[in-house]
């Protein structure tokens, strides 16, 4: 019973997430990817993402700290993050990385700093949902950790 | 396919396919499954997950984080994998690097990725010769079907090689043909393929592996000497109405096939491409040909690294050469390779046709095209030829490697360089041809061309610089091995080191004997000559023009004269850069020949020696001297005449000599430089 409500708990989390626009289809791709050989692919995945992109983000806060601003630099960290977020379907945290390269573009230091604080809030939104996601579904039990319903 | 199943965890029982597929006579019905996949991606991220798929699809996966690493697993381990993948934006290497260094010396097929979808990346991503280019995130069903590039690719390899093996065109149709007209993704295509690969691997694996003995391998070898008749026989017809049957039967080389011709010509016709830039057709040859070069001129450069302090090195390049190698390598940049008209049958042919031709080093086929588009490069460097050098430089890489090979050493030499099939190999197969031919130009002042600098750097430049500047040192190898080791080969030396080693069998070693240290031994020269391509290349952006040829020149001159190998061709070239403006032509020739003779001089030396060289337009004498003596001897050993050669170098180094002894060298004087 209880896991039976842990699964649907489990079940309509994921869903929300797709539903609000937090996870996109690339998420489901790496659920694909998960079978028996590795039963917690998406959560390590995840895991790697945030611990790797935490230095990204790191370097790019040291970054907009600098007088003036080096653009190229700030574009070439954003991309790196970028092709991370998009990798594990990060959606809206990827969106506020468009933005962010396309300020780097025009040079708008302000729009810049503006969409990086508003990138980090969205990084640590879904960071938290996920964290909440992937406990669940380690105590739902193996069969459906992360698994679509087929 | 059977396999079809998918996502199973049947991943483990992949790596048992992967060897089967290898001998080709085992479990080839589970092809692709057991395809070894080598994953390059600095994100930690997406190389799990790629991993993850790519396992799903039941491939063999490697993964590394880092461009330098994967080269170093794909060169020790050259037989070891099937397919490269590779993301665009990596800290320690650019991606395009990378692609190019692979396509040059393995001649993997490499597939590109980014998250950057933009057009003018995925056209690089072509012009570089990325075979697949994936946009991030990348879905399962994108690289479910990647094995499909590797089979294209054998089936065109085994298409050329086994061909000349064979010894026959009807057969080599016949063959191929059933190939060509199954369907990929059938298993009779498997079937076709596998058989054909497995002749291919059986026919190629001893070629690859043994290093001395590479000699007897039937497999055309596409040597400067080849390599400038046939670029000469190109020139003659004209480009646009160079067809292969013609150019055979210009060229006139018996035993070579309208097929060898035709693939060599399609990638000369890449190379000039690559070289002109966008105005790629009326160099069209020119340019696509220096653009190979510069791939070659890549992996020269990383062989360059490696031998040039030792031979037997384990052929890792130092990563400024390599980068530097891979900076003056880009020829596109240069593009304008003008180059390329010029003596391109030297750089080309220099090698000895008769080592090379037949040898089955696959490389060689590919690289010789590449090298060959140094031939074009033209005598008075012009800023686009500056491109041409560079790739002449890559192919001059090649070239050298070739060069070696002839001597029947080449291959020991290549394999003393860096590994035995390393690099060397790769260049000598490929460059085989460019090995400069100081024999024929020799006896002209190439130098003044921009050219030949260009030349020498690739290999297949030093022909041309050579022929120009040394006449007498195109003839002996002595050139080759002269420029080895002796300071004479600027940072080229490695280069030429790399062709002395070999050369030194070839030709006269009298003279370049004295230029050659020991060092040169192995094909180091060649490496060399690359990084010095790669400096002058970078200067060429600025400045390109002769400058720039004088300064590698220079520089490459320095490295020869030294001795010391250790004159860094790139800190040489660029000071070359700027005091050889002048004279560029002579310089240049000049810098470049000693850049690819192979003179393994240390950049840092060289950078040191270069400085005062630079400080005066003597530098560029010295620079002319040195390829003479030093280019020559090491790239092309066997062609030139060992006396001449001999004399053309003692003469340079005479007057090298004492250029050098201010900066350093063995005191070659500069003014005896011939020009």
């Amino acid at each position: 019973m209880e896991r039976n409500q842990l699964r649907r708990k489990l079940a309509n989390m994921r869903q929300s997430l797709f539903e609000q626009g937090y996870l996109d289809e690339q998420f489901t791709q790496l659920e694909e990817l998960q079978d028996d050989a590795n039963p917690n692919f998406v959560e390590e995945v995840v895991t790697l993402f945030y611990r790797d992109s935490a230095r990204t983000i790191q370097n790019i806060e040291q970054a907009l700290e600098k007088n003036p601003l080096d653009f190229a630099q700030l574009d070439s960290y954003m991309h790196q993050f970028k092709g991370s977020c998009s990798s594990i379907g990060a959606v809206k945290v990827k969106g506020e990385s468009t933005q962010f390269r396309n300020y780097c573009k025009e040079g708008n230091a302000e729009g810049c700093r503006r969409t990086f604080h508003q990138l980090k809030k969205e990084y640590a939104a879904l960071k938290k949902k996920l964290e909440l996601y992937f406990q669940y579904a380690r105590q739902a039990g193996p069969d459906e950790t992360a698994c679509r319903p087929k | 396919m059977n396999l079809g199943g998918g996502q199973t965890a049947k991943a483990m029982s992949a790596p048992s396919s992967s060897a089967s597929l290898k001998s080709g006579d085992v479990v080839s019905d589970q092809f692709p499954a057991g395809l070894r996949v080598l994953v390059v991606d600095d994100d930690p991220t997406c190389l799990r997950i790629l991993e993850k798929m790519l396992r799903n699809c039941l491939y063999e996966v490697t993964k590394c984080n880092r461009a330098e690493i994967a080269l170093k697993l794909l060169r020790d381990n050259r037989n070891g994998y099937d397919i490269v993948i590779s993301d665009v934006h990596m800290p320690d290497m650019d991606g395009f690097k990378l692609l190019e260094q692979v396509g040059l010396e393995m001649d993997l097929p490499v597939i590109m990725m980014s998250a950057d979808d933009s057009k003018n990346v995925v056209m690089k991503g072509v012009t570089h010769g990325a075979c697949d280019y994936l946009i991030k995130p990348v879905r399962i069903e994108a690289l479910k079907n990647i094995w499909q590039h590797v089979v294209r690719k054998r089936k065109h390899e085994w298409k050329d090689k086994d061909f000349e093996q064979s010894g026959s065109a009807e057969e080599g149709e016949r063959l191929v043909k059933p190939l060509e007209d199954v369907d990929y993704s059938s298993s009779a295509t498997e079937g076709n393929w596998k058989t054909s690969k497995r002749r291919k691997d059986e026919e190629d694996e001893p070629e690859e592996k043994d290093d001395t003995s590479s000699l007897k391998k039937p497999r055309v070898v596409w040597s400067v000497e080849l390599h400038q008749q046939f670029v000469a026989a190109v020139n003659q017809l004209g480009i646009d109405k160079a067809v292969p049957k013609k150019i055979l039967e210009l060229m006139n080389v018996p035993g070579l096939t309208r097929e060898n011709v035709a693939s060599h010509l399609q990638k000369y016709r890449l190379y000039l491409r690559r070289l002109s830039g966008v105005s790629s057709h009326q160099n069209g040859l020119n340019s696509s040909f220096m653009g190979t070069p510069e791939a070659t001129f890549a992996s020269m450069s990383s062989l360059g690294g490696l031998d040039l302090q030792a031979l037997a090195a384990t052929g890792h390049i130092p990563a400024q050469s390599l980068a530097s190698l891979q900076a003056l390598g880009r020829p596109t940049t240069k593009n304008s390779i003008s180059m390329p008209m010029v003596d391109q049958r030297n750089l080309f042919s220099f090698e000895t046709p008769k080592l090379r031709f037949g040898d089955g080093q696959q490389q060689l086929n590919n690289n010789s095209k590449q090298i060959n588009l140094l031939h074009g490069i033209p005598t008075n460097m012009e800023p686009k030829q500056l491109a041409s050098l560079n790739q002449s430089a890559q192919t001059f890489g090649g070239l050298n490697m070739q060069v070696n090979p002839q001597a029947s050493q080449s291959s020991s030499l290549l394999v003393q360089m860096s590994h035995p099939m390393s690099r060397t190999q790769m260049l000598n197969e490929n460059k085989g041809n460019h090995v400069p031919r100081l024999q024929s130009s020799i006896g002209q002042p190439i130098l003044s061309n921009g050219i030949h600098s260009g030349v020498l750097s690739r290999n297949g430049i030093v022909d041309n610089v050579r022929g120009a500047v040394y006449n007498p040192v195109s003839q002996a190898s002595s050139l080759v091995d002269f420029s080895i080791n002796k300071s004479a080969e600027l940072p080229g030396n490695s280069f030429a080191q790399v062709s002395n080693s070999g050369i030194s069998s070839l030709t006269s070693k009298g003279i370049i004997q004295e230029e050659v240290s020991s060092e040169v031994k192995g094909s180091r020269g060649f490496i060399h000559s690359y990084d010095i391509f790669n400096e002058l290349q970078q200067h060429k952006a600025q400045d390109w023009g002769m400058q720039n040829v004088g300064s590698t020149f220079d520089a490459s001159q320095h490295s020869a004269l030294q001795g010391s190998l250790d004159v860094s061709p790139s800190s040489l070239v660029q000071q070359g850069f700027s005091s050889s403006q002048k004279d560029r032509n002579v310089s240049i020739g000049d810098a470049i020949f000693s850049g690819g003779e192979g003179a393994h001089c240390n950049n840092s030396k060289f950078g040191q020696q270069f400085n005062s060289f630079v400080a005066d337009n003597t530098l560029r004498v010295k620079a002319e001297r040195l390829p003479d003596s030093g280019c020559q001897n090491n790239l092309f050993p066997q062609q030139f005449g060992q006396e001449d050669l001999m004399s053309a170098l003692l003469k340079q180094q005479e007057g090298i000599g004492s250029v050098e002894s201010e900066f350093g060298f063995d005191g070659y004087p500069l003014d005896k430089f011939p020009v």
